[in-house]
C-alpha cells in the first residue's frame, strides 16, 4: 500500500502538550516540513520562547535553544552571527514577542538580522492561563481584563506586522490564518518564502500566524476556528506586507 | 626615584596626550609607569587632566593625590585646582602664556613658562605641550628627550612622521626656557 | 612579547581576543566604553562580529545565543547595565553556557555615578539574577593581571561551562600601564559537544536549555551544578598575601583599593608599623582559607573597600569570629588616601583618637 501521508523528519516523535483544537500543532508541522523540504533541517538552529511553545525545544528535529521570556531575537542574533551559513529560527508567541520582547523582535528587524521569526498570535496568554495581550481585541474577555479589554485603560490591540514592515530590514513580513485549509496552505508557502529569504541572504522574515486558543477563549476548538475567522482577521488583515522583490 | 606629576589644562591643550608620552617614554627605558585619566563630563569642554607616575619600582596607587613631585598646569582652573597637590620643594611649571597668576606657596619651585609664545614662534600653538613637556624633561630628567622621540614616532604612525622635527624642537625650546 | 602600553578597556578587549574570542556584544555606558569600541574596530578584521545590541538585556541574551553555538563570547558594561544583565547571567548558568562578561563598575544604587566604585561586590558574588547559581568571579588589580585573569576566564569558563565575571572599574578600565600577552598555560579543555552548530542529520538535536519543570530533575541539575561550585571552590581560588609576616593589623582589599591599601603599609612599615595584607583575586570563590595563615602577631582585621561595606560579609564569614573586624570605606566614587587607611590603622592599635 502507498504512504500518502507521514508524519514530517522536521519534528521528533515527543507528544505534544497543547490543548485540544490549539493551532499551535498545524504550525509546529508547517514549520518542520518547510525546513525538510529546503533540506536545511540538519544544518538549523531553533529558539523556543517562553509562553505555551516554551516546549517547541523538544519538538524540532534539530538544534534547539530556549531562551528567556521576550529575548529570542536577541539570543538568534548571537546564534546566527556565530554561525551565518545556518539556519535560524525564533517562534514565538503574541505575549513574548508582543509585549515583553517588543524591543528585541523590533531591533533584530532593524539591524536586518537573517533569521526567520514565526509569530504565533492567539490574542492571549495561553500559558499563564488566559491573561491579557497587547493583541487581545476590544471587548474579548481575559483574566486580567475580566469586563473585556477597554481602549481607555489598554488602548488598541497591537497590529505587529504592520509595524515591523515599516522597517527596512524587515524584507520579509506575512500575515496569515490556520483556521482552515486553504489558510494553512497559504501559510505554508509564507513559512517557505520567509525561510528562503533567509537562505538568500536578504535580511529579516517574519511570518505572523492567526492562531486559536480554546481553552483560554472559553470556546469548543470548531466555535475558536469560527471566532478567529470573524472576529481576529477583520482587525489583523491577512496578506503580504513586504517581500523581496518590492524593490526591485 | 618616584615621579609623580600631574598635566592638567582645557580639553583640547593636550595635556592627555603630553601624559601619554611621558608613560610610553618611561616604558622605552624600561621603568615601571601608569597615567590615569580624569573621565566624564569634566573632560567635554572643561579642565583635563590626568596623573602619570614614572618609577623604579611597580607602581602602587596610580592615584596622585597630595603627594605629586610636579604639576604642569596649562590654564589657570589647573593652577588653582592643582598648586596643592604638589609635596614640598616638588616643581611646579606654569603656562605664563595663558596664567598671569603666580604660585602662591613659597615652598615650591616654580617655573613660569610662555609655552604658547614659544610655540607660535616656532610656527604651531598646538605644540605648546610638547614645550612644557621639554621644559619638565630638562628639570627633572626622568626620561630622556630621545625616549620620548621614539614613543612620539610610534604614537603618530607613518602618516605624521613630518611632524616629529616640530616636537623636537618644541621639547627643546622648552628645556631652554628653564635653563 | 614586548611590552604595549594600553588603557585598560582595551587590554582587556585585547585579552579576549588573544584567547581566541571573535564575537562581542555590548551597549554603550561609561566607563567602559573603549571596550565594545575596541571590539568593533578589531573584530571585522579577524573574521568575528560585533553587535551594538539594542539593549543590556538584549546583548546578554546575544551572548547566550552565541555561547549555545560553542563560540567564545564576551560582553561587557557597566553596574547598571550589569543589573539589567542578570537574567541573562542566571539563564546561562543554569543553561551551562561558558561566556565572559566584564563589569567596569562604577558608584550606585540607580544611576548612581561613573567614578571607580566597588559597590557591585554583592551583586556579582551573590548573583543578582534568579536561582541556585554561583559563578567565579575575577577581580585584578592590576592592567597586566586584567589581562591574565581575563585569558584565564575564557579557560575557565569553558572546563566548568559558566559564566565568569571580570570586575574591574573606572580606574582599571580608564588607566595605562604597560602589559604583555603571554601565551597561556592552556588547560586541557573538554570538547563542546553540547553546542548547537546543526545536527546535519549526524547526531540527536542538542539543546540549550534551563527549564526542568519536573522538580526531581531540576533539583539532580541544583545538584550537580552545586558540586561543580564545589570543584571550583576547591581548585579555582586565588588570592596574594603581601608582607603578612608578624602582622600586627590584617588588611584585605581587591582590585584598584588593594593597590592604595599597599601604599598604606609600605609607609606604615616605614614607620616600624608591622601591616599586612590579604588580597582576593578571585571574589566568588573568596579565598577563605587565607585567613587560617593569619599570624599569630595579628590582633585585628581591617577591610577596606570602596563601598559601604560588602566584601567584609565574606571576610566575617572566614575569619570565624577570631579577630576583631574593622571596616574603612569611601564609596560614590570617592577613592580612599593611603593617609586615611594609615590613620585608620594606628586608631586601631590605639594611637590615633
Amino acid at each position: 500500500m502507498a504512504i500518502v501521508y507521514s508524519k514530517t523528519e522536521g519534528l521528533t516523535d515527543k507528544q505534544f502538550h497543547y490543548c485540544p483544537g490549539c493551532t499551535h500543532g498545524i504550525i509546529h508541522k508547517l514549520v518542520g516540513e518547510v525546513l525538510v523540504e529546503l533540506g536545511v533541517l540538519g544544518k538549523t538552529v531553533g529558539v523556543a520562547p517562553v509562553g505555551c511553545s516554551v516546549l517547541a525545544y523538544d519538538y524540532f528535529n534539530c538544534d534547539m535553544h530556549e531562551a528567556a521570556h521576550g529575548r529570542a531575537p536577541a539570543v538568534a542574533t548571537g546564534i546566527k552571527r556565530v554561525l551565518p551559513d545556518n539556519v535560524v529560527f525564533t517562534y514565538q508567541g503574541d505575549g513574548d514577542l508582543a509585549s515583553i520582547g517588543t524591543a528585541e523582535i523590533i531591533h533584530a528587524a532593524h539591524r536586518g538580522e537573517k533569521f526567520t521569526t514565526i509569530f504565533v498570535n492567539n490574542a492571549i496568554y495561553g500559558m499563564t492561563g488566559g491573561q491579557m495581550a497587547p493583541t487581545t481585541l476590544i471587548g474579548q474577555k481575559a483574566t486580567t481584563a475580566p469586563l473585556g479589554r477597554e481602549v481607555a485603560t489598554a488602548g488598541m490591540p497591537l497590529r505587529m506586522s504592520e509595524m515591523l514592515a515599516t522597517i527596512d530590514g524587515a524584507v520579509f513580513v506575512e500575515r496569515c490564518t490556520v483556521h482552515n485549509v486553504a489558510g494553512i496552505r497559504k501559510t505554508k508557502k509564507a513559512i517557505k518564502k520567509a525561510f528562503e529569504v533567509q537562505l538568500e541572504g536578504k535580511g529579516f522574515g517574519i511570518v505572523e500566524v492567526l492562531s486559536t486558543c480554546p481553552t483560554n477563549w472559553g470556546l469548543t476548538p470548531v466555535e475558536s476556528l469560527k471566532w478567529l475567522e470573524e472576529n481576529m482577521i477583520p482587525y489583523y488583515p491577512l496578506g503580504n506586507f513586504r517581500t523581496p522583490e518590492e524593490g526591485k | 626615584m618616584t615621579e609623580k606629576v600631574i598635566l592638567a589644562g582645557f580639553g583640547g591643550q593636550g595635556v592627555m596626550s603630553m601624559g601619554q608620552l611621558l608613560t610610553y617614554a618611561g616604558m622605552i627605558e624600561n621603568k615601571q609607569v601608569s597615567w590615569l585619566p580624569s573621565y566624564g563630563p569634566e573632560m567635554r569642554g572643561g579642565t583635563a587632566n590626568c596623573a602619570v607616575i614614572v618609577s623604579k619600582s611597580p607602581v602602587g596607587s596610580p592615584i596622585i593625590t597630595t603627594d605629586a613631585t610636579a604639576a604642569l598646569v596649562l590654564n589657570l582652573p589647573s593652577l588653582l585646582k592643582f598648586e596643592d597637590s604638589i609635596v614640598a620643594n616638588g616643581n611646579l611649571l606654569i603656562n605664563s602664556s595663558l596664567i598671569e597668576e603666580k604660585a602662591k606657596r613659597s615652598d615650591l619651585n616654580a617655573y613660569y613658562i610662555p609655552a604658547n609664545d614659544i610655540a607660535n614662534e616656532i610656527g604651531n600653538s598646538r605644540v605648546a605641550n610638547m614645550v612644557m613637556l621639554g621644559a619638565y624633561l630638562e628639570l627633572t630628567k626622568v626620561v630622556s628627550v630621545d625616549s620620548v622621540i621614539e614613543a612620539l614616532k610610534k604614537v603618530f604612525g607613518p602618516d605624521k612622521q613630518h611632524l616629529v622635527p616640530l616636537n623636537k624642537e618644541a621639547l627643546d625650546r622648552g628645556a631652554a626656557a628653564v635653563k | 612579547m614586548a611590552k604595549v602600553l594600553m588603557k585598560g578597556n582595551e587590554a582587556i578587549g585585547a585579552a579576549a581576543i588573544k584567547a581566541g574570542c571573535k564575537h562581542f556584544f555590548g551597549y554603550p555606558i561609561t566607563p567602559q566604553n573603549e571596550l565594545p569600541e575596541f571590539m568593533s574596530r578589531e573584530l571585522p578584521k579577524i573574521g568575528g562580529a560585533f553587535v551594538q545590541a539594542e539593549s543590556e538585556v538584549a546583548a546578554i541574551n546575544m551572548i547566550y545565543g552565541a555561547a549555545g553555538t560553542g563560540a567564545r563570547v564576551m560582553t561587557s558594561s557597566s553596574s547598571p547595565g550589569l543589573a539589567l544583565k542578570q537574567e541573562g547571567i542566571s539563564y546561562a548558568a543554569g543553561a551551562e553556557l561558558p561566556c565572559v562578561i566584564v563589569n567596569i563598575s562604577r558608584g550606585g544604587p540607580g544611576l548612581g555615578g561613573i567614578q571607580p566604585s566597588q559597590a557591585d561586590y554583592y551583586m556579582t558574588t551573590r548573583g543578582g539574577g534568579n536561582g541556585d547559581y554561583r559563578h567565579p568571579v575575577y577581580a585584578p588589580a592590576t592592567l597586566q593581571e586584567a589581562v591574565d585573569l581575563t585569558m584565564e576566564a575564557f579557560d575557565v569558563a569553558d572546563y566548568y561551562r559558566t559564566p565568569v565575571i571580570v570586575l574591574g572599574d573606572g580606574m582599571i578600565g580608564q588607566m595605562m600601564e604597560p602589559v604583555e600577552f603571554k601565551e597561556a598555560t592552556k588547560r586541557e579543555l573538554p570538547a563542546k559537544e553540547w553546542a548547537t552548530t546543526g545536527t546535519e542529520g549526524k547526531r540527536k538535536p542538542n539543546i540549550i536549555n534551563s527549564l526542568a519543570l519536573d522538580p526531581a530533575e531540576l533539583e539532580k541539575h541544583n545538584i550537580k551544578l552545586d558540586n561543580r561550585y564545589k570543584e571550583i571552590i576547591e581548585k579555582e581560588v586565588r588570592h596574594e598575601m603581601y608582607k603578612m609576616e608578624d602582622a600586627e593589623v590584617v588588611l584585605v582589599a581587591y582590585g584598584t583599593t588593594s593597590r592604595i591599601v599597599k601604599n598604606a603599609i609600605d609607609a606604615l612599615q616605614e614607620e616600624g608599623i608591622k601591616v599586612g595584607l590579604i588580597r582576593p583575586i578571585t571574589l566568588w570563590p573568596f579565598p577563605e582559607k587565607a585567613f587560617l595563615d593569619i599570624p599569630e602577631t595579628t590582633k585585628a582585621i581591617l577591610t577596606v573597600e570602596m563601598s559601604m561595606g560588602q566584601m567584609i560579609d565574606d571576610v566575617k564569614i572566614a575569619n570565624e569570629g577570631r579577630l576583631p573586624i574593622h571596616f574603612y570605606g569611601r564609596a560614590g566614587g570617592m577613592i580612599p588616601a593611603p593617609e586615611e587607611i594609615i590613620n585608620k590603622v594606628k586608631e586601631i592599635l590605639g594611637g590615633v583618637k
